[in-house]
C-alpha cells in the first residue's frame, strides 16, 4: 500500500480510466480502437489500483473466480454472435439493415453514428469483457502470488 | 567438428538472406485487389465506419476467434499454474 496522496489520486483517477476504456470499447466500430484495446485500458486501471492499494485490499472486492466467469461469458458472447449468423455463414454480419445496430453509413467520410455496425459492436463488447477480465485476473493472481498470499480457491 | 558445422550453417544462412534480400519484390508489387475491395465496400457491407474493425470482426472473424482462444488459454494456464504452485508449497 502506497502513501495517502497516491491512494487518493488513483481513487479519483480510476473512474476516468474506466470510462475511457468503455468509450474505446463501445466506439470500436466508429473510431480507432476496439475490444482488445479498451480491455487493455481497463486492465491497466486495475493494475493502478493494485499498485496503489496493494493486492490484499483489492482481493476483498475483486475475486478471481468472478473474473473468470466474466471472461468466459465474454467469450460466449463472441462465439454466440459468430454462430448466430450460421443461417448464411459462420461470422456472417446478420444485423446489417435491422433496427438493432443496423444503420448503414454512407460510403466515404461521414460524421459517424454509434448505432451502426451490425454484429461488430456486440462482438467488440464481448471481446472487451473478455480481455479486461482476463488480464485483470492474470495480474491479480501474479500480485497475490508474489506477496505469498492465499488465492481464492 | 562442431565449429566447422556452425561456420557452414552461418555462411549458408547469410548467403541465403543476402540473396533473398536482393531478390525481393519492389514495394507493393504483386498488386492485390483485396484492399481496394474492402475500402470501397466495407461501409456498405458491414455498416461500420472503421474498416479495421470490419476486417477484424467480420471479414477475418476466424482470425479473431483464434486470438481470443490464445488469450483464453493463456489466462487459464496462468491461473492454473499459480494455484497449483501454491498448493504444492503448502503441502511441503
Amino acid at each position: 500500500m502506497l502513501s495517502k496522496i497516491v491512494r487518493t489520486i488513483s481513487d479519483q483517477l480510476i473512474l476516468f480510466i474506466l470510462i475511457y476504456g468503455l468509450y474505446i470499447i463501445i466506439h470500436g466500430h466508429v473510431t480507432p480502437g476496439g475490444g482488445f484495446q479498451g480491455g487493455a485500458v481497463i486492465a491497466s486501471g486495475v493494475v493502478m489500483m493494485i499498485v496503489a492499494f496493494g493486492s490484499g485490499e483489492i482481493k476483498k472486492s475483486l475475486r478471481e473466480r468472478h473474473l473468470s466467469v466474466v471472461e468466459s461469458s465474454g467469450a460466449l458472447i463472441f462465439i454466440g454472435m459468430a454462430f448466430a449468423g450460421m443461417g448464411t455463414l459462420f461470422f456472417y454480419n446478420f444485423l446489417v439493415g435491422t433496427p438493432v445496430f443496423g444503420g448503414i453509413p454512407p460510403t466515404g467520410p461521414n460524421p459517424g453514428d454509434v448505432w451502426t455496425g451490425g454484429v461488430i459492436p456486440l462482438m467488440n463488447f464481448g471481446v472487451g469483457l473478455k480481455v479486461s477480465a482476463g488480464l485483470s485476473a492474470v495480474i491479480l493472481a501474479m500480485a497475490l502470488f508474489s506477496r505469498g498470499e492465499e488465492t481464492e480457491e | 567438428m562442431r565449429q566447422i558445422v556452425a561456420w557452414f550453417v552461418l555462411i549458408t544462412l547469410v548467403a541465403f538472406l543476402i540473396t533473398s534480400a536482393l531478390l525481393l519484390h519492389p514495394f507493393g508489387y504483386p498488386p492485390s485487389a483485396m484492399d481496394d475491395y474492402m475500402i470501397a465496400r466495407s461501409q456498405a457491407e458491414t455498416a461500420s465506419n472503421n474498416v479495421v474493425a470490419a476486417v477484424v470482426f467480420d471479414y477475418r472473424g476466424l482470425d479473431t476467434l483464434g486470438e481470443a482462444t490464445v488469450l483464453f488459454t493463456a489466462v487459464t494456464g496462468v491461473l492454473l499454474l499459480f494455484r497449483s504452485l501454491k498448493k504444492r508449497e503448502k503441502k511441503t
